[in-house]
């Protein structure tokens, strides 16, 4: 029950685009049209969902203070939490190849049109920043972190496909000024769409 | 690289023609992150240029033997290494501006402009040229940072630097400082209003 709330909360309330405004890189690059947007989104949520276990079995056995332990009474009081920020980005960005490889072999136009933001995907800050959220937040077991990794990951993946889907009205039906066209009115819609999301601060179950 | 660019285009492109931020659409979250005040968006800019330049050379250095399968965790080994020395250097030299800073430093490792530009234009390119389009790329980054900065705590805040800049007068006459302004959104509306600017000049950019 309590991880089913996280996972809730996870995608409304602390949506990683619109509550803490990561990713926005990619999340603007890549949401021209629904199908990669939507792509996009399920790599995202596949790299949260593996990163985030991954990274906590990480940080409880191996780097926090006293992590160690388990190796016996000589590593009980070495303190690796230093070198978190350097293990979690080898840990992301393995994991990066590894999707790139597998959507390469399995899916060549997936891959042509994401272009440069799939190796890209290593710096998309709302995978650091959702390890990193997890270390700031001690949670207590690894399934906790998979439903949180897996909320964040759905929330993203909401939240591209949703602004990819207005771009494609936008770019038909509305008449924008010339120099607004494209990326300068996704940034209006984008601020317009986190004004909206503000109004689930605060939402418990 | 079908044709020859020059040198003096490679540093000065990212300027306004090809600016990292407008443009490219490189490097948001931190643009939106560090820009509520004027003085965190300088010293941001001033890290992410020594970063991008320092990082450009190595990678651009050791371009030749780096296997493609592994390139990312090569880069981001190199970045964070660089970030690290950034990082050291603050503490030991300015350390209440790195006091100020500390969480931003670190999101300079996943800042979409260095590994946009390592990808780019380092892994194919000779050490010279690539310290230039580091350092072009960074100026402009720093740019707009410092543009968005400058609009947001002067109207968030009433404030440049930390001085305060909107009299006493005005307040007293029933101005208000916009509360607004120091909300993530509007950085989004600031940038936004930027590319407007900039796009209504360069006729070129506009799309369709």
């Amino acid at each position: 029950m309590e991880n089913l709330n996280l996972f809730i909360r996870s995608i409304f309330v602390d949506n990683m685009v619109f509550a803490y405004f990561l990713g926005m890189c990619s999340f603007l690059a890549v949401s021209k049209n629904v199908k990669t947007a939507f792509g996009l989104g399920v790599a995202v949520t596949f790299m949260l969902v593996v990163t985030l276990p991954v990274n906590f079995l990480l940080e409880n056995y191996v780097l926090k203070a006293g992590a160690l332990s388990w190796l016996g009474d000589d590593f009980a009081d070495v303190d690796l939490s230093f070198l978190s920020l350097i293990m979690f980005i080898a840990v992301i960005a393995s994991m990066t190849q590894l999707v790139e490889m597998a959507v390469e072999k399995y899916s060549p136009s997936l891959y042509a049109s994401l272009g440069i933001f799939l190796p890209l995907i290593a710096v998309n800050c709302a995978i650091l920043g959702g390890s990193l959220f997890m270390q700031q937040r001690d949670f207590g077991n690894v399934w906790t972190a998979t439903c949180a990794g897996a909320g964040w990951g759905i929330g993203w993946l909401l939240a591209i496909t949703a602004i990819a889907a207005i771009r494609e009205r936008v770019a038909t039906y509305s008449n924008v000024p010339a120099p607004l066209r494209g990326i300068g009115i996704t940034f209006i819609l984008c601020a317009l769409m986190g004004i909206a999301f503000m109004s689930f601060l605060g939402i418990k179950l | 690289m079908a044709e020859k660019i020059s040198n003096k285009d490679i540093f000065f492109n990212p300027f306004s023609k090809d600016n990292p931020v407008i443009v490219q659409v490189l490097g948001i979250c931190s643009c939106l992150a560090v820009t509520a005040k004027l003085e965190p968006a300088l010293v941001m800019g001033i890290s992410v240029i020594a970063v991008l330049a320092f990082s450009n050379v190595i990678i651009s250095l050791i371009r030749n033997t780096i296997p493609t399968n592994i390139r990312i965790i090569v880069q981001l080994v190199v970045v964070a290494a660089l970030v690290i020395i950034v990082n050291q250097l603050l503490l030991a030299f300015a350390y209440d501006v790195s006091k100020q800073l500390s969480v931003f430093i670190g999101l300079i490792i996943t800042n979409c402009i260095l590994m946009g530009r390592l990808e780019a234009f380092a892994m194919s390119n000779k050490p010279w040229p690539s310290f230039l389009d580091g350092v072009g790329n960074g100026i402009g980054y720093s740019i707009i940072l410092v543009i968005v900065g400058f609009f947001r705590e002067l109207l968030g805040s009433g404030t440049l630097m930390g001085f305060q800049v909107v009299p006493q007068s005005f307040y007293d006459a029933g101005y208000a400082n916009n509360g607004l302004m120091i909300l993530p959104p509007m950085a989004l509306i600031v940038v936004a209003c930027i590319i407007w600017v900039h796009r209504s000049r360069n006729k070129e950019l506009q799309e369709k």
